[in-house]
């Protein structure tokens, strides 16, 4: 890695203390948001922007992604989009194997759980 | 080696790597990060397939304590800070800066694996949950232990940037070694953040 300037590192070390203030803020949001009187859609959706924007802030600044080349970004930003297209191909089978478990057969699973 | 084969060596594999031109290592944990995401993302879309529209699945916060694990998402958050800290000490030469910083971040790693298990105990011997119990504890267990596994490597493989630390193996034109672990350490902070929403949160 190339020698950075004092300035620059102190600029830098002033960014990861901002960066950190936000992490804790948006954590204390999310704590705070699941007790919200409000349908549970909108608490999982809200929970679900709120994680993103905190592992995009550790990607790009903890993990330097935002000086980094253009191209590791894509590189890193693939395993996301590859996640989301393979809980497209799950959909139909969303809560169908549960359901299969838990309503063939629930006095087996009772059972189990009693032992 | 012939003169043939020096000839030939900057054709055949390029000295700089493509992306990361300070280090091939660099590129390499890159590459390896983001199978590792695959991994998680696999186990993270089984969940909720498993989840989803599943009437019995009890609601996480009525398990498990939020309060714990807020705290050990802070912890890992912490330590992300002291990871950082450590690399820009040794980009400025500071030897001294490296060593506590990544002593700190060990400790918050080692702190965090204790309250883990601290939690599962509570969990498997006192409130009966366990992994073949229903498919709440098969997937809880499953991503937080896996979440688990890479903690305790994080704190095995640091200990070692440590002990080179020690050496003085890292100076402030070598400090590739410590920002290569920092990469593999944030990620494991970033997934923690993620199975914290999911698992626990939502």
């Amino acid at each position: 890695m190339t020698v950075h300037s004092p300035e620059q590192l102190a600029h830098e070390q002033r960014r990861y203390l901002q960066v950190f203030a936000w992490l804790a803020v948006l954590t204390a949001v999310e704590l705070a948001v699941i007790y919200m009187p409000i349908p549970h859609m909108a608490i999982a959706f809200m929970l679900v922007v709120l994680a993103a924007t905190k592992a995009a802030l550790v990607a790009l600044f903890y993990m330097h992604l935002s000086v980094e080349r253009r191209t590791l970004t894509y590189i890193a930003l693939t395993p996301a989009v590859l996640c989301v297209l393979l809980v497209f191909a799950l959909l139909p089978d969303l809560g169908a194997i549960t359901r299969a478990l838990t309503h063939a057969t629930p006095p087996a699973v009772e059972a189990e759980a009693h032992h | 080696m012939s003169h043939a084969a020096v000839a030939h060596e900057p054709v055949l594999e390029p000295t700089e790597s493509p992306l990361t031109p300070e280090s091939w290592g660099k590129l390499g944990m890159w590459i390896f990060l983001c199978a590792d995401a695959m991994s998680f993302g696999g186990l993270l879309a089984g969940y909720g397939a498993l989840r989803y529209g599943d009437p019995t699945w009890p609601r996480p916060s009525s398990i498990l304590g939020i309060q714990l694990t807020a705290l050990m998402t802070f912890l890992l958050i912490c330590s992300s800070v002291t990871m950082v800290e450590a690399l820009a000490a040794i980009r400025q030469g500071d030897q001294s800066g490296l060593r506590k910083f990544l002593g700190l971040t060990i400790l918050g790693g080692i702190m965090f694996l204790c309250l883990q298990a601290y939690e599962w105990n509570k969990l498997i011997f006192h409130e009966g949950q366990s992994i073949t119990r229903n498919n709440f504890g098969a997937t809880f267990f499953i991503l937080t232990g896996f979440h688990g596994c890479h903690v305790f490597s994080g704190v095995v493989y640091l200990s070692t940037v440590l002990m080179r630390a020690f050496r003085g193996a890292f100076s402030a034109h070598q400090s590739n070694g410590v920002e290569i672990a920092a990469l593999y350490w944030h990620f494991v902070d970033l997934i923690w953040i993620l199975v914290f929403t999911f698992v626990y949160l939502l």
